[in-house]
């Protein structure tokens, strides 16, 4: 590059836009949401042993409003649905959904009246992983795509604008 | 004390109702008698306030529901403890669909939420009852879902709305009282 010859330090290129979703990608605060014992395995993966900060998501926020990410931990009754819905709702964009464990994803063992069939039916889900529930490390291995997906999508994708098109 | 000197005890105050001796395998333990629908209050009543029986403590109240087996198809099933006397009982009100049955939250006020949830989850209506609401289910919910006859796999949309507990202005008074009532700061 033509850079490196006229100044004297090391200038490394690059676009805004990878900059934004590199900085998105590396500091996914979850908001603290635990619904069932899927939460068991979800606080199992911010502990030492597996350690999520690893990958920057170590951050549980109490609050919606300083939070990226939900990790829909467990069966979500319908009685439930309205209250995530509102929590959701709070969460400044951009933000991303993953629904964790068979309950959350499409009602696992839980076909009947009181639990809602695949959280996907309330909020726009954007990781789902399998398992029952799923080990720290499948929880991580979903954040780690998540960041890929993250990485790959475009700020305007992200946008309140597109999403509500 | 056995279930018949229970209802002998029982029969002294209240003496136009019919008791019976219900078989349990705890029954050493846990008498069981069944009681008619019609004296379920005098008999609450008898149990809490008789000398000698004494049953202060309410511990639950729940259903089964026998449908289609069995009609009448509703068992309530109460169990109440007597802590000084160490002792416990357990009685039975057999109740049909659409029967009303008196509510004991005025004699042992435990039991309101408790009839609250087999209201809830079985549809029996308890009179007398001073806030019969869900407990469970959204209060916006139709059926009652521990009935036998009510489809368990419901195909149903999720709903995503709640509306507040309280309006705004409810919600700018509680606001403003709770400002009042804290000191000042500066």
């Amino acid at each position: 590059m033509a850079l490196d010859t006229e100044f004297e330090i090391p200038v490394l290129t690059t676009t805004v836009e990878s900059v934004v979703q590199w900085a998105r990608r590396s500091a996914i605060w979850p908001v603290t949401f635990g619904l069932a014992c899927c939460a068991i395995e979800m606080m199992a993966m911010a502990s030492s042993r597996y350690d999520i900060s690893r990958f920057g998501a170590e951050v549980f926020r109490g609050s919606p409003r300083q939070s990226d990410l939900m990790i829909i931990a467990g069966r979500l009754s319908r009685k439930m649905a309205p209250a995530l819905r509102r929590i959701y709702d709070q969460m400044p964009e951009p933000k991303w959904v993953i629904s964790m464990g068979a309950c959350a994803s499409c009602g696992g063992v839980f076909d009947n009246y009181s639990i809602v069939q695949g959280s996907d039916q309330v909020v726009p889900v954007d990781v789902f992983i399998p398992g029952c529930p799923p080990r720290p490390e499948a929880v991580i291995y979903g954040i780690v795509q998540l960041q890929k997906k993250i990485d790959n999508s475009r700020m305007s994708d992200q946008s309140p604008k597109a999403r509500i098109a | 004390m056995s279930a018949a000197e229970l209802i002998a005890a029982l029969s002294a105050v209240v003496p136009e109702a019919a008791y019976e001796v219900l078989e349990a395998s705890d029954s050493a333990v846990t008498p069981s008698i069944l009681v008619p629908r019609s004296h379920l209050l005098a008999t609450a009543q008898a149990l809490q306030a008789t000398p000698g029986l004494e049953f202060h403590a309410f511990s639950d109240v729940t259903a089964v529901d026998f449908h289609p087996d069995r009609q009448p198809r509703f068992d309530l099933i109460y169990h109440v403890v007597s802590p000084h006397r160490r002792a416990r009982l357990r009685f039975k009100v057999r109740i049909s669909k659409d029967e009303p049955v008196d509510s004991v939250s005025t004699v042992w006020p435990g039991a309101g939420w408790m009839e609250r949830e087999v209201f809830d989850l079985f549809g029996i209506v308890f009179e007398g009852h001073a806030d019969l609401r869900r407990l469970m289910m959204p209060d916006d919910w139709e059926g009652h879902p521990l009935r036998k006859d009510y489809p368990v796999q419901l195909k149903k949309d999720a709903s995503t709305f709640m509306p507040l507990q309280v309006s705004p202005e409810e919600f700018r008074a509680n606001m403003e009282r709770d400002r009042q009532s804290r000191p000042r700061t500066s």
